[in-house]
């Protein structure tokens, strides 16, 4: 083993993941994010896309986009173990904004080498961006794409791409004459057209994305290398996200359970409350523990990358489903109205949970690297 | 494990682990000459403990236990040491040492606790493992409700006389010594107790009987003990009178895996009755096991259960990772204290699992020529409810957890 024992979790990490949760406190209570998003609760609402702008852009003059961009292409270059320390702080306060996509773009990008450089300089000067690349049935296979590049423009659609409304860049993967390529293209191009999603989620907002002959720069001719790369960071800085969220279910769960009074106890008296909370806790320190392993192996061990992020995602992914079922069920009848907060949480964790693989999915992929494929 | 920490030495640290490896290098014992058991909880007979004694004493001459305590109590001086040490035992996957309940539990006790002519005497001994210690806490009508325990201490003048009934004794066949929480009032719950170490081998027949427990698995290791009228000085009480609980609490907390003082740790050994507990033992067995055209590693259930098992196992080595990482920590007893409530399950799981690869062949136990590996994963199996059940019941543990770190109201 070559990572070293705090994870390369330093000084600077913890006082970007600190300064982070101060941020999100003074700036960002439940408070302000159920009033921002849970404004319409009609399901037939048009597809929503609330988020601060203002906040952003403190948020981006703060740095904290530039994080993974490396030094030499204008940006802070981070360890991986502190990016994830700043996106568990994001997840926890649930803020609506395209900093995950916008990394996980950084880390493709970065990937891509000197032909990606012009793109991550769009991102060291302050523009979000997201991936495009999954399929209609979202298999999260590169290759299993439905962008195609020919005739010198992209066409086809992007499925399940993330804040795309809150995004200034799209980096697709399209198939090519030679393979597959990954292609930085403007949202507001000629030939790209949103079509917002209408989803559970009210923290964040999804799109297919339709390409008509689109242009964009051809930032890599090899996608599946660069996507092999960046994968890991991608599902570790999620499962941090989905981490700080859980925290946030569990503080608030448990509150509750202090506090409200049956058969002349607090609830968490009881141990059919007590117990499954204690169970929310170790689930969540399990993925913990696995999310800054993995963002460590991504910094220092990159052979070992893949296998840890697996890990981590498919134990976020569990604790998210878990820790969301006890949040809504152990809060008994408001926990199951859209006044109480926790179903904010409840639907971000439901669609982080499936988001770029659920837990069976990354488990069937470590089980190829630790077991060898099935016969 | 060992190269990892090693990075992090101090020079005393590093100099020292030198000396561990090459000591190990030249002096770790060869193969048993009998069959072992899995841990030293079940060690059955006197051949065994021979063995196992003299690898502890000569582990302990060296100066590789104990390293932590000071040398006027027998132990080596030495600053955050044991560490060390341990990592270096288990990379030359040494044998398990004997005396775990004394080295694990009643050594700290008993450095934190009782008087200093006490320590001096008793614990030299117990480093070197001459004597062996139990623990006797639990009674019959006291388990999970550990403050309850009835066993009695009369005052008669500077002696006690002990009187009562201690069950589930690891080890207190072979034991010299016990560390035993007793009742010296009635009229109250946990003040009530009080905290000795009482010297049972010397009283056998004469006020101390022990009478040997058979486990679900047909293995002996722990049993009743009866005190009849047993006599003990008083300077054997550890701390105050009234404050057993509280000691109770360091020994509790030290067998959690979660105390001041890290205790010494060895094992690892390959032989042909002991085996490794692990996720990657599983899926080799299950690598070998013939399933439907293939093998069961083919089968894509079981392929998922061993992956959720592989990251159970991989989330508790990482916990204590981040354990020693205070960025990183919201409270600071939330992983210590999860430690024995998540080894106890994962490695119940990973038996669990084991015997689930395994199949029919699964019926097969210990005494069958064709059970695969000898029968030993539904022994562990079976025997991997010792570790769920005693030290605080897994029940127990998420009381304790979700009481003292989420700060959840008491439970009856």
């Amino acid at each position: 083993m070559k990572q070293p024992n705090n994870y390369g979790f330093g000084e600077e990490a913890a006082l970007l993941k600190e300064s982070a949760r101060k941020f999100f406190r003074e700036h960002f209570t439940t408070d302000r994010l159920h009033a921002l998003v849970a404004a319409d609760p009609n399901p037939a609402r048009a597809p929503q896309c609330q988020w601060e702008r203002d906040l952003w852009s403190q948020l981006v003059d703060l740095g904290w986009t530039m994080l993974a961009v490396p030094e030499e292409a204008g940006g802070v270059g981070m360890p991986v173990a502190a990016v994830a320390g700043l996106v568990e702080e994001v997840g926890r306060a649930a803020f609506p904004c395209p900093l995950l996509g916008t990394l996980n773009a950084t880390y493709a990008l970065v990937a891509c080498g000197e032909p990606g450089a012009a793109a991550l300089a769009d991102i060291a000067a302050g523009e979000a961006a997201t991936l495009a690349l999954a399929d209609r049935s979202a298999s999260w296979d590169p290759t299993a794409t439905e962008v195609e590049y020919r005739d010198g423009g992209l066409h086809g659609t992007a499925w399940f791409v993330q804040d795309a409304r809150k995004c200034d860049k799209f980096l697709v993967c399209a198939s090519t004459a030679a393979g597959y390529g990954l292609f930085w293209v403007a949202a507001g191009a000629a030939g790209v057209t949103l079509e917002a999603d209408s989803i559970v989620d009210l923290t964040r907002d999804q799109a297919h994305v339709r390409f008509d002959g689109a242009q964009g720069i051809e930032v890599s001719t090899n996608a599946l290398a660069v996507l092999h790369t960046a994968m890991p960071a991608i599902w570790t800085l999620l499962a941090a996200d989905m981490v700080g969220a859980g925290e946030w279910q569990l503080q608030t769960t448990v509150e509750y359970a202090a506090t409200r009074k049956q058969f002349d106890h607090p609830l968490g008296f009881f141990q059919a409350i007590k117990h499954p909370l204690v169970e929310v806790m170790v689930q969540i320190d399990e993925a913990k523990s696995l999310v800054y392993n993995a963002a460590c192996a991504c910094d220092t061990e990159p052979q070992k990358a893949a296998q840890f992020a697996h890990m981590a995602k498919a134990s976020a992914s569990d604790m998210a489903a878990y820790a969301s079922s006890r949040s809504v069920q152990s809060h008994g009848g408001i926990g199951f109205t859209w006044e109480c907060y926790v179903h904010l949480y409840f639907k971000r964790q439901k669609h982080s949970q499936v988001l770029w693989g659920d837990g069976p999915w990354h488990r069937a992929r470590l089980a190829d690297i630790v077991i060898g494929n099935a016969a | 494990m060992s190269e990892a920490s090693a990075r992090k030495d101090t020079a005393d640290q590093a100099e020292f682990r030198r000396y561990c490896r090459d000591w190990l290098l030249s002096n770790k014992p060869g193969e048993p000459p009998v069959r072992l058991p899995q841990t030293p909880l079940e060690i059955m007979t006197t051949e065994q403990l021979n063995y196992l004694q003299a690898w502890q004493k000569s582990a302990y001459d060296a100066g590789l236990i104990g390293c932590d305590y000071p040398v006027a109590v027998g132990g080596g001086g030495r600053h955050n040491c044991q560490r060390v040490a341990n990592e270096e035992m288990l990379a030359a996957r040494t044998p398990f040492l004997p005396n775990v309940i004394g080295l694990g539990m009643a050594a700290p006790t008993v450095f934190y606790h009782a008087r200093e002519e006490v320590k001096a005497e008793l614990l030299p001994r117990l480093f070197s493992g001459e004597d062996i210690w139990c623990q006797g806490f639990s009674e019959p009508g006291a388990g999970s409700d550990l403050a309850s325990v009835q066993t009695f201490a009369e005052p008669r003048g500077d002696k006690w006389i002990i009187n009562g009934h201690k069950v589930w004794t690891s080890l207190a066949h072979f034991a010299e010594w016990m560390i035993i929480l007793l009742r010296t009032d009635k009229s109250h719950k946990y003040d009530g107790l009080s905290y000795f170490v009482v010297p049972i081998r010397a009283a056998l027949g004469k006020g101390v009987t022990v009478r040997p427990l058979i486990k679900i698995t047909g293995e002996t290791g722990f049993n009743e003990v009866i005190f009849d009228n047993l006599e003990v000085d008083d300077r054997y009480r550890l701390d105050e009178l009234g404050k057993g609980w509280q000691v109770a609490m360091t020994t509790l907390l030290h067998e959690r895996g979660a105390g001041e003082l890290q205790g010494p740790r060895s094992g690892g050994m390959k032989n042909r009755s002991s085996h490794n507990i692990t996720t990657a033992a599983v899926i080799d067995l299950a690598k070998q096991t013939p399933r439907a055209a293939g093998t069961a590693a083919d089968d894509a259930l079981l392929r998922d259960k061993l992956m959720r098992q592989l990251i159970r196992e991989e989330g508790l080595k990482q916990n204590q990772r981040r354990s020693r990482v205070p960025a990183l920590l919201d409270h600071p007893m939330r992983l210590p204290l999860q430690n024995k409530l998540l080894a106890s399950e994962i490695a119940q799981s990973i038996s669990s699992l084991a015997v689930e690869v395994e199949g029919m062949a699964s019926s097969l136990y210990t005494g069958d020529s064709n059970a695969p590996a000898g029968g030993q994963w539904p022994l562990s199996y079976m025997n991997s409810y010792g570790m769920t059940i005693a030290a605080g019941t897994s029940e127990v543990q998420r009381n304790i957890l979700g009481e003292r770190v989420l700060g959840l109201p008491k439970s009856k």
